[in-house]
């Protein structure tokens, strides 16, 4: 049997491989960029489509769920986007820096690139920055071997460059948000820098659910030594969607960061971590909504290259109706990576009778000194509680919400600033006060 | 029994000397206090005579019975007669106490070419050292140290030097953590053990536990050099002044 | 003094490298022609006397065998096993099946004395008393030669027997059960299996009978290049109970031999099989070079309501171990247990753990793992549980927990949780640790030696599963796990 050679194509196969093709003229990058890009499409082109025999889709089959490949979005104008913008409201009114892509490409002109300027952030056109700088679109080994990351890397239509200098603290969360003015297929990619002793708060909201056309995003992150960065993510429609959190961790760094499926169709949120520096310590929290036929896929791999690091994994998921919920998360231990510390929780709740849940948390560990655990559970909430709440007079359905509530609350909380947990726990309040 | 001589010694790749030229005898028979604030290389000192990995001698020798020690394991120490009762005694999930009391027993005898106890003969030792104790063969089922209160781990330790009948026995803080109560319990089982030929090294922050363990002498020990040495009235004195005064002796 | 204690110390006195069990006994022995195909096949079947039905299904799995390829996802590695160089078939040549102790050849008694197996039964009996007797089929390279207690069991209407001898005597049992558990095309080692099993054991207990003895199997390969097909049928029938052991050694050989045994347990309403095993298969030497490929397919069907079936694994030995005791809890009521030492040391490496299928309402499991690597080597725990939408109530709770010892060996945990009905509740715990240089020092000051240290800290880490094994067991399997680790620290 022969991995490389498949000889029948799935018709969505068929039509990503024309998309290439067509395509291929109008893009942006200098020589090495294009060659870049032909290797990741043959890449992905032998591989195809991950589906439930490739060990890391094995809960997740884009190939069964991918039907056809739509058309890849064209470029809108500004008035579209601020139409579509206006009709975002992901963080109310807290105070914040945007960044807006719409149908796939960074729109300068709704995006606050002159006031960052000033706190010391630039940000740029990823397609102009492809012109100039040829490795944008490297990705570590593990990330690489990724069919759609593969893909991305092929089809990218554009996204930002955001470097924040050497220690610069910014004052505001920045908000990338995108969204969709039009439909087609959305191949975004956003590079995010944080220079040494640098602080920030990103804040990506994916809004720009187009239900008959897929989305795949990268966002791939460098956070240099010493450097701080607060991460929140939702994503949230019913198009298809994979999005992908790259991260390399220099030394002495922290990093806080949280991503919400949130009444996805079909999601997939796949984070790499990789510590390259010693020191250094990692929060990731996840939380999965899903009801009806919906599905959320939280996939992780941290990857401790290098000693002395500490990373802390803890993963919620609701699921109601007949819905499903995947969890896979992975801790690399390297050889010589001594002294690792690494603790991974997943929890799921199951709201209904045909609700399901699949868990695979796993630890692949090739150093001695190390401490590592992980913990999985599954179940319902809890009756003796509910019993309780009930009998002080809360009527059954908001004792089940404020416990729903609970259980997500201990990640959310997690994430310490106040804007940002009062902002995520009206979301989630929002989805549940839709049930029944 | 124990000569110490011009120790000096480091924690692994720290450079800065936690000892600085310790000189110290200890005849058969003898309890000697060792006294001194925080910080002044008392711990550093118990973890150096049991043979601890992470300290390295740079300087002088500790001779054992007049043998150099320097060169012994851990386990070669311990048969030779050695004993620490330790400040903070370790954990060990699924080892039960008796467990470990009969392996320990028999190791060292083995080591000592003496024949290993048959199991009645063992029993019948712990269960008489234990009620001295006041500890419970319950307590003795559980695995070691697991779950153990203070007062509990500190008998623990009492209860395994009574039955390993070291020739030396240094104590590290066992006073630390201990009520009133259970202090009397653990100073009544020390003072079982004094005997002619078995001598005793009690390291300790405070004067109290030298109430219940009487000793020959006491040293002050300030940044990592014995300041002052004197009977047990040194003890009462530095309970009353407080280590001001040899702090500054020491620099 | 147990009888098995007593030989575990003949064994240890028998002093062959760090593998005490690595002698080769001169017997001469009936092979069947090099390499599989049909003919060799008909060759086993006929040396059996086995029916004609038999030698079919033998031939269907071949046939399935040869478009199956061989799996790839566990993590092992090792070089092409080229099947038609192995020899499908030995028999000691005086033994064309099982006789009377008397008739046995003494070379065979001896080896089986060196391992410590007490086949003389009047030698048991005058050690050890009634209730701990073991009954024991002894299985050598292909063939069972011998099973004692035979006639005590057969007055409580249990059958002990090799397979071969049961498929002769009992064939409409064997043809009820065989394959019922695990189908003919399972997997690529299982269709093998099913193929060319030589012999195995067989034990039927009927309806409400409690199995007045343990009964063990031990498997010896002895034949150089010769691979050992097993296979075990264990049938608790109503309200039954029965605990077997089987333990398993190998000489000491320089190629690598293949050992793909199958094991089907099937419990009915009420009934309890407990089955443990002491894996102590050849592991290699220092440089990784020999050791048995161990490719088991074990399984168990909770096929009646309140029935349970208990696994107890130690697995110190082979060179490369790829097992997987399961679970399917099909009947209401139903309990499943997997409790695991695995322990890994030189270039040994595992992939092994379990399944605990729910089918049925109210089925509880619990997995208890304990992995040990040290040396090259590399342990993996891989696991599923799963509930399916009619599994309400289901129950599980996991546990798996591995220790490093050196810098040089993996830990690995790959679990799989699919719970598909929400009243189903998983509970999974997973750490990872090195004894601490702390816990190591307090020993030695307490005058242990390093390895005596590292002994006592390991069976504290492997407690809970040591008590679930016979008492006789239990032993043997410390002193293994010491024995294994030999070595790995200093």
């Amino acid at each position: 049997m022969n991995m490389e050679t498949r000889s029948l194509k799935t018709s969505a196969e068929t039509e990503l491989a024309s998309l290439f093709d067509g395509a291929r003229g109008d893009f942006a990058g200098s020589d090495a960029v294009r060659k870049r890009r032909e290797e990741a499409f043959s890449a992905f082109d032998k591989r195809g489509l991950p589906h439930r025999r490739v060990e890391e889709y094995k809960y997740s089959d884009i190939r069964a769920k991918l039907k056809s490949a739509s058309a890849l979005v064209a470029a809108g104008t500004d008035g579209d986007a601020k139409a579509a913008l206006d009709a975002v409201a992901t963080y109310g009114d807290l105070e914040r820096y945007r960044i807006v892509i719409d149908n796939g490409r960074l729109v300068t002109g709704l995006s606050d690139i002159g006031a960052l300027k000033g706190e010391g952030v630039t940000v740029s056109d990823l397609n102009a920055a492809l012109g100039e700088t040829d490795g944008l679109l490297d990705v570590s080994t593990i990330a690489a071997a990724d069919p759609m990351i593969m893909l991305n890397t092929a089809l990218v239509l554009g996204g930002a460059v955001v470097r924040v200098g050497d220690g610069v603290e910014v004052s505001r969360p920045i908000e990338i948000v995108y969204t969709a003015s039009a439909t087609g297929a959305r191949y975004t990619r956003c590079r995010i820098e944080l220079g040494k002793g640098a602080k920030a708060t990103i804040l990506e909201s994916f809004e720009d659910d187009v239900a008959e056309a897929e989305g795949n995003a990268v966002s791939d992150f460098v956070i240099g030594d010493e450097a701080k960065l607060t991460l929140a993510r939702v994503v949230t429609g019913e198009a298809t969607h994979v999005s992908s959190v790259l991260m390399d961790i220099g030394a002495s760094a922290e990093v806080k960061a949280i991503g919400f499926n949130m009444g996805t169709d079909f999601a997939r949120t796949q984070s790499f971590v990789t510590f390259s520096g010693e020191h250094s310590n990692a929060s990731l929290y996840g939380i999965t909504m899903v009801r009806e036929k919906q599905h959320s896929d939280h996939t992780l791999v941290v990857d401790h290259k290098v000693p002395n690091c500490e990373s802390r994994e803890r993963f919620k998921a609701v699921i109601d109706d007949f819905a499903e919920g995947v969890f896979q998360g992975k801790i690399i231990v390297r050889p010589h990576a001594q002294k690792t510390d690494g603790r991974m929780m997943t929890q799921a709740l199951l709201l209904s009778e045909d609700a399901s849940m699949a868990n695979k948390p796993e630890l692949e560990i090739f150093a001695d000194d190390v401490q590592c655990a992980h913990g999985a559970t599954s179940g319902q909430i809890d009756e003796d509680l509910l019993f309780y709440l009930r009998a002080r007079g809360i009527p059954e359905a908001q004792a089940r919400m404020l416990l729903v509530l609970a259980f997500l609350a201990e990640a959310v909380e997690e994430m310490e600033d106040e804007g940002i947990v009062s902002a995520l726990e009206g979301r989630i309040r929002d989805w549940l006060s839709v049930e029944e | 029994m124990l000569e110490i001589k011009n120790l000096h010694a480091h924690v692994g790749d720290d450079e800065t000397e936690i000892l600085r030229g310790v000189n110290l005898t200890v005849k058969p028979g003898e309890v000697h206090a060792i006294m001194g604030p925080n910080g002044s290389g008392k711990s550093t000192l118990s973890y150096i005579l049991a043979g601890k990995d992470d300290y390295e001698v740079t300087e002088g020798d500790i001779l054992f019975n007049g043998e150099s020690m320097l060169e012994m394991e851990p386990d070669e120490r311990a048969a030779a007669g050695l004993f620490l009762a330790f400040q903070y005694p370790i954990e060990i999930p699924g080892v039960a106490t008796m467990t470990f009391l009969k392996t320990a027993l028999n190791a060292q005898r083995k080591a000592r070419g003496e024949g290993e106890l048959s199991t009645p003969e063992f029993m019948k030792k712990v269960k008489e050292k234990a009620a001295e104790l006041n500890i419970t063969m319950d307590m003795l089922k559980r695995p070691l140290n697991v779950g153990f209160s203070g007062g509990e781990k500190k008998r623990s330790e009492i209860l395994q030097m009574s039955l390993l009948e070291p020739k030396l026995c240094i104590m590290d803080e066992t006073d630390s953590g201990l009520d009133i109560d259970a202090l009397k319990i653990v100073a009544d089982g020390v003072n079982r053990l004094r005997s002619p030929d078995r001598a005793m090294v009690v390291i300790t922050h405070y004067q109290r536990l030298l109430d219940h363990i009487v000793p020959d002498v006491v040293h002050v020990l300030s940044r990592g050099r014995i300041v002052k040495t004197g009977g047990k009235e040194l003890a009462l004195e530095l309970e009353k002044n407080g280590y001001a005064d040899y702090v500054g002796q020491a620099a | 003094m147990p009888a098995v204690q007593e030989t575990i110390d003949r064994v240890r006195s028998i002093d062959v490298d760090q593998y005490k069990y690595g002698f080769v006994t001169e017997i001469e022995s009936d092979k069947a022609p090099k390499g599989l195909n049909e003919d060799v096949i008909r060759f086993i079947s006929e040396k059996k006397g086995e029916p004609e039905w038999m030698l079919e299904w033998r031939l269907e799995a071949y046939r399935r065998w040869l478009t199956m390829t061989e799996p790839t996802w566990a993590r092992v590695s090792y070089p092409k096993i080229e099947f038609n160089e192995l020899y499908y078939y030995s028999a000691p040549k005086n033994t064309p099946g099982p006789k009377s102790l008397d008739e046995v050849d003494p070379e065979l008694l001896e080896t089986y004395e060196k391992l410590g197996i007490p086949l003389r039964e009047q030698e048991i009996l005058a050690g050890v008393a009634p209730e701990n007797r073991v009954a024991v089929d002894a299985v050598f390279d292909s063939v069972s030669v011998v099973t004692t207690f035979k006639e005590e069991l057969k007055k409580a209407g249990v059958i002990f027997c090799s397979i071969s001898e049961a498929l002769r005597e009992y064939p409409d049992l064997v043809r009820k059960y065989l394959g019922s558990v695990v189908p003919v095309s399972d997997n690529f080692y299982a269709t093998l299996n099913s193929a060319v099993f030589s012999d195995g054991s067989f034990v039927y207990v009927p309806e409400g009978v409690r199995c007045p003895m343990e009964l063990s199997t031990y498997f010896r390969i002895n034949e150089q290049n010769t691979g050992q097909f097993e296979r075990t049928l264990i049938i608790a029938d109503k309200g039954a109970y029965v605990s077997y052991l089987e333990g398993c050694t190998a000489p000491q050989r320089d190629e690598n031999q293949l050992h793909a045994a199958v094991v089907e347990l099937i419990a009915h309403d009420d009934a309890e099989i407990k089955y443990s095993t002491v894996q102590n298969w050849y592991p290699g030497d220092k440089n990784g070079k020999g050791g048995i490929y161990n490719f088991v397919t074990k399984r168990g069907d909770c096929r009646g309501k309140n029935s349970k079936i208990s696994w107890t694994q130690v697995e110190t030995g082979s060179a490369i171990t790829w097992k997987y005791p399961s679970c399917i809890l099909r009947g209401d009521n139903s309990r499943g247990e997997f409790y695991s030492i695995a322990v890994s040391n030189g270039h040994q490496q595992i992939d092994s753990g379990t399944k605990m299928i729910h089918l049925g309402k109210n089925t509880s499991s619990r997995i208890i793992s304990k992995g040990i690597s040290a040396g090259k080597s590399e342990n993996t725990y891989r696991g599923l549980v799963s509930a399916h939408r009619k599994a309400t109530n289901a129950r599980n709770f996991t546990q798996c927990d591995s220790l490093l010892i050196g810098q040089d060996c993996g830990a690995h945990t790959v679990p799989y949780m699919e719970s598909k009905n929400s009243t189903a509740v998983f509970e999974h715990e997973a750490t990872t640790s090195k004894i601490s240089d702390d816990q190591m020092f307090y020993c030695q000051q307490r005058g242990l030696s390093e390895e005596e240290a590292v002994a006592l800290i390991v069976n504290g880490f492997v407690k809970d599963v040591i008590q679930q094994l016979p008492m006789e067991f239990a032993v043997e399997a410390q002193k293994l796990i010491s024995i294994s680790l030999e070595g790995s620290v200093g």
